[in-house]
């Protein structure tokens, strides 16, 4: 039975021994010096994991440690999405840093650390394992956010993650006990069989309640958005790339479960707060991107909005939405990447500058790069025939079947509004009005995962590089 | 007798007390953290009494995870709090506004 439960957290434990060896190896030896290399090492480490998830048996998926720990084919796919994520952001960033005297060792090791409690999370089939990754992938964060220590900014971008972070692990925390409470116990498993007739008592609501309102705030959802700009804008650059990618991911993943595992017999319960949140995020991003000439803060508004379209799909409320789910954020990971990565290299006289109004005639410079730009942002905004508007219509589709046809049409509104602030960049960077001296000085890696999710945006229409079947089965696995 | 309502209404009025001491609070970023202490506190009184009303022991466990995660987070909370007051001279709430959100 030991040798089972291990086998299943075998890729948590090897990461987690990883990066703990990593650790102690670095202090002993060089430092900040061995920066470069351990990023490598550990984009290769989680290379690899990914690879060895997708490949493994995947004969005997199900539960271990008494059903804490759930290992089955949802859990892998988003494993995947996040390793491959958390691994290129690493590698797009690693000049970067360097660069701007950022290159501490430590970084790539607490990415590793987080990456191991975004797994956790996703695997999550107990309240106490939730807890415990969900804080293991927040403590690092909190860390990385504050890293340029030197810069106000970015110490007050730590402190206001903490403080809010703290603030929703404390709301998760009160929900769990009612939860654990009135449903007698913390296994996810035994929470859904609480419900009677698709409702749950009045303690178990409010528990939910509380859950969910603490997951809107790690998947930065309204009412709960308030820190992501502040916290991209304060944070390095390539930190907000991380802060925009795996954890979306891992945190929306950890809210289907929920949702499903614990709380799918009560799907009327929950189906009207979270059209609330995503209708919310939805506009909330569309329209106060629109007053930002700040990329990242641009950036933050943007990923509230994409958020809400993910929602979306959740509220749906079945496998179909989970399913829709799961394409949108594996869609939302690639585009983000390849955007960020052009952002993180904005100089200008060697200082990292990230205003828009910067980009003016910058096609003129670089007609490659700001080709892959102009895709990715039509493909931000959802302009067929780019791969970001199969997300949407996945999304949009999976609403109507719902029968939320009147959450689609808003999506559809939002959508149209927000198209507005992606088109004025591609505006600056091909009309603009002056002369650009703006420079884009990018690593061979930074440039490759720009092109290459540029290249991804236009060749993943024809049949989205299989990632719609992958989310289909994982889907059927969380709802069924 | 002391009931289990007592000691759930007693651990969400430290919670309530403790989100207010978070939103109320203009002075100083160490209340924060001693705000989001109350609120894992209380937390706390509610697993205990939940896990003592149902004679289960999941409910004590999950507390020393509790703790023990507290004791971490506030750890980083001071460390970062040190750095921000390295470079901004003063850990005033209403100083925390270089970036406006």
């Amino acid at each position: 039975m030991t040798s089972t439960d291990l086998q299943a957290v075998l890729p948590e434990l090897l990461l987690a021994v990883y990066a703990m060896i990593a650790l102690i190896g670095a202090v002993y030896t060089g430092k900040d010096k061995l920066t470069g290399t351990l990023t490598w090492l550990t984009a290769g480490v989680m290379g690899a994991l990914a690879l060895w998830i997708g490949l493994a048996n995947t004969a005997t998926p199900g539960a271990a440690f008494g059903g804490m720990f759930l290992d089955d084919g949802y859990a892998r796919f988003a494993k995947i999405a996040i390793l491959i994520a958390a691994g290129a952001v690493l590698l797009a960033g690693e000049a970067v840093l360097a660069r701007r005297g950022m290159a501490r060792f430590e970084y790539p090791i607490l990415v590793a650390l987080a990456t191991v409690g975004m797994m956790v999370m996703v695997s999550a089939g107990d309240l106490m394992l939730l807890y415990m990754g969900l804080e293991l992938q927040s403590l690092s964060l909190y860390v990385i956010a504050a890293m340029n220590r030197d810069s106000v900014k970015s110490s007050e971008a730590g402190l206001k993650y903490f403080v809010l972070g703290a603030l929703s692990s404390g709301l998760l925390l009160y929900g769990a006990s009612l939860v654990y409470g009135y449903a007698g116990t913390t296994l996810f498993s035994g929470i859904i069989a609480a419900a009677t007739d698709g409702h749950v008592g009045l303690g178990l609501l409010f528990g939910l309640v509380f859950v969910i309102s603490a997951l809107a705030f790690k998947v930065s959802a309204v009412p709960f958005h308030m820190w992501t700009p502040d916290v991209y804008e304060g944070a390095p650059t390539p930190v907000a790339a991380f802060f925009a990618t795996a954890p979306k991911l891992a945190a929306m993943v950890l809210f289907a479960r929920v949702l499903f595992d614990a709380f799918g017999a009560a799907v009327a319960d929950w189906q009207q707060v979270l059209v609330l949140i995503s209708l919310g995020s939805m506009f909330l991003g569309a329209v106060a991107a629109i007053a930002q000439t700040d990329f990242k803060r641009l950036m933050a508004y943007s990923s509230i909005g994409h958020m809400g379209f993910a929602l979306m799909g959740l509220a749906a409320g079945d496998a179909y939405g989970v399913q829709a789910m799961l394409v949108y954020m594996a869609i939302y990971l690639t585009m983000n990447v390849g955007t960020f990565a052009f952002i993180m290299s904005m100089e200008r006289d060697g200082k990292h500058v990230v205003d828009i109004r910067s980009l003016n005639q910058y096609a003129k410079a670089e007609p490659v790069k700001a080709a892959a730009m102009l895709v990715l942002l039509f493909s931000l905004a959802g302009v067929p025939p780019l791969v970001g508007f199969f997300g949407k219509l996945y999304v949009l589709n999976a609403a109507v079947q719902a029968d939320l046809m009147w959450l689609a049409v808003a999506g559809v509104i939002a959508s149209v509004i927000g198209a507005f602030y992606y088109l004025r960049i591609v505006y600056y960077m091909y009309f603009g009005e002056s002369e650009t001296t703006i420079e884009t000085p990018m690593s061979p890696a930074a440039w490759v995962m720009l092109v290459g999710s540029a290249t991804a945006m236009v060749l993943g229409v024809v049949n989205l590089f299989g990632v719609e079947s992958a989310a289909a089965a994982a889907a059927l696995i969380l709802v069924n | 007798m002391v009931g289990l309502e007592h000691y759930l209404a007693v651990a969400a009025a430290l919670f309530v007390i403790g989100i207010f001491g978070l939103f109320l609070n203009r002075k100083n970023v160490i209340i924060l953290l001693m705000s989001i202490e109350l609120m894992l506190l209380a937390v706390n009184i509610n697993l205990v009494a939940f896990s003592s009303y149902l004679g289960d022991l999941v409910g004590q466990v999950f507390t020393l995870f509790v703790l023990t995660v507290a004791a971490a987070e506030a750890a980083i909370g001071l460390a970062i709090l040190v750095s921000f007051f390295r470079n901004r001279g003063t850990i005033a709430v209403e100083d925390v506004n270089v970036m406006k959100g």
